[in-house]
């Protein structure tokens, strides 16, 4: 490959007092591909988005983005960086002491220094691409319901049209018809971006319909990644074992049995 | 301490959020009176009382007005404001950036190219650092007025005695000591509320641990540095 990958991984290592929980991820995403990692609760998931992002800062490793290292980048660096980035957090993360409009116009005000005027402009754009009407903007975020705190919160992570955008199990606590409504918006959101994505999720049905390619980690390591078409044959009984839910398999979960 | 330090580097560094220290200021400085005026109010009430009835015992009443006037300055004013704030406004910084930590929005300032510190951390620490003196002076003024009306009103004392009394002794270095204790305090006060908050863990528990940390570890700060800033001052 003569390109450099949008974000490469290299060695990641990552571990909380005596526990490790990333040792030795090894990840290139693609320029416009949309990525998903799954794997079980517990796996590194998180950490690893984390880690990416700068908000866990990594033992050892590299991570690149456009070809620059980032670790160990701070202050005023690390928020140039940033800049690049967009995130769903997992329980939306709103801030409460803000409107909705003001959440999504939140990068543009404070991060890029957008007129506010302008800002609120775009922020109701967003909304309305969300699936939000203009009345939702001024309730406050604790006034919504799940669903609609997640579209919210996509709208915010879209706002700034970053280069590229982290899902952290973007339809988890949602129902099957809301968790689909999100897959769809963010399948939309990404594509008209053409943005890169990476979304992290243990819910299977979301990952078909989100991913080009999948990852799977275990063990704090990278054990399988390909196409999302050529999941189901993977050869790898780990991922066999994760997409089907079955109990018993090479993955035991650490349940005392009595 | 690591925190501490970068707090106040944050604080003299640019941007500053000007719109959020005056929110906060308006927070920690105007909602606080009532409880700030009431605490003094009783408390140069009640030194009037007891000052009389301890020195009515060698007929030195006429000093009461200066014990009210020089403890409510140098001590009681920044101590049980700062104790009441500490109460008050610690426990709610605390709380909103433990709650704010837990629920990933801290991550999420982060990855909207906002310094939580700048943001959050910042405001707070100024608006407390400015507004407890001011407040402090108020409770000063009140607390006087507090002895003055059991003097005059209870005890019977003449009030132009009174209020000659009170500013006979008084001098500049008392208050000034005083205000210097609120700026200390205030800091204290944002700073334990801000550091608890940030170091918060695990969910409403850890929340509701964060809270009692800063509200403990303020009080017995602005105490221990009271200590320290009354040996400053007075020691000669």
């Amino acid at each position: 490959m003569s390109q450099t990958p949008k974000i490469r991984v290299r060695g990641l290592k990552k571990s909380f007092g005596p526990k490790t929980v990333l040792n030795g991820v090894d990840l290139d995403i693609e320029s416009g591909e949309s990525l998903v990692v799954i794997g079980g609760s517990g796996s590194g998931k998180s950490v690893l988005l984390k880690c990416i992002l700068g908000i866990i800062q990594a033992d050892a490793g590299s991570i690149q983005i456009d070809g620059e290292e980032t670790l160990g980048l701070r202050g005023r660096e690390r928020e140039r960086v940033m800049r690049k980035f967009g995130m769903l957090f997992q329980g939306g993360a709103l801030f409460d002491s803000l409107k909705v409009w003001e959440n999504v116009a939140f990068g543009l005000i404070q991060g890029r220094g957008t007129a506010k005027d302008e800002a609120r402009r775009i922020a109701l754009e967003k909304l309305a691409q969300v699936g939000l009407g203009e009345a939702v903007s001024t309730l406050s975020p604790a006034e919504l319901s799940g669903g609609m705190q997640k579209r919210v919160a996509l709208a915010r992570a879209i706002a700034t049209e970053p280069e590229i955008i982290f899902f952290d199990e973007p339809t988890t606590g949602l129902d099957p018809i809301m968790a689909d409504v999100i897959n769809d918006l963010i399948v939309a959101c990404v594509k008209e971006l053409g943005a890169t994505a990476l979304t992290i999720t243990h819910d299977m049905a979301s990952a078909r319909k989100i991913a080009n390619k999948v990852a799977m980690i275990y063990e704090g390591r990278i054990i399988w990644h390909g196409p999302v078409e050529r999941i189901d044959a993977s050869g790898n009984d780990h991922v066999d074992q994760f997409i089907h839910g079955r109990a018993d398999g090479p993955i035991q979960m650490q349940v005392t049995r009595p | 301490m690591l925190f501490a330090l970068t707090a106040v580097m944050h604080c003299v560094l640019p941007p500053f959020y000007f719109r959020l220290i005056g929110r906060q200021m308006l927070d920690i400085g105007y909602y606080s009176l009532p409880v700030v005026g009431m605490t003094t109010l009783f408390s140069g009430m009640v030194l009037a009382l007891q000052s009389y009835s301890g020195f009515a015992r060698f007929s030195a009443e006429s000093a009461i007005a200066t014990v009210v006037v020089l403890s409510m300055t140098r001590e009681l004013a920044p101590v049980l404001a700062g104790l009441m704030v500490a109460g008050r406004v610690g426990a709610a910084i605390a709380a909103e950036i433990g709650t704010m930590r837990v629920t990933e929005q801290i991550d999420a300032l982060t990855t909207l190219s906002t310094n939580p510190f700048k943001y959050l951390v910042v405001p707070r620490i100024l608006a407390g650092t400015l507004m407890l003196p001011l407040l402090v002076l108020t409770g000063d003024i009140i607390g006087v007025f507090g002895g003055y009306i059991v003097a005059v009103y209870q005890l019977g004392f003449n009030p132009g005695t009174y209020i000659k009394n009170t500013a006979e002794y008084l001098e500049f270095i008392d208050v000034v000591s005083g205000l210097v204790k609120a700026a200390v305090f205030g800091f204290l006060i944002s700073l334990m509320g801000c550091y608890h908050g940030y170091q918060s863990r695990g969910g409403a528990q850890g929340v509701g641990a964060a809270t009692t940390n800063a509200v403990v570890s303020a009080s017995i700060l602005i105490l221990i540095f009271n200590y320290v800033i009354t040996g400053l001052f007075f020691e000669r």
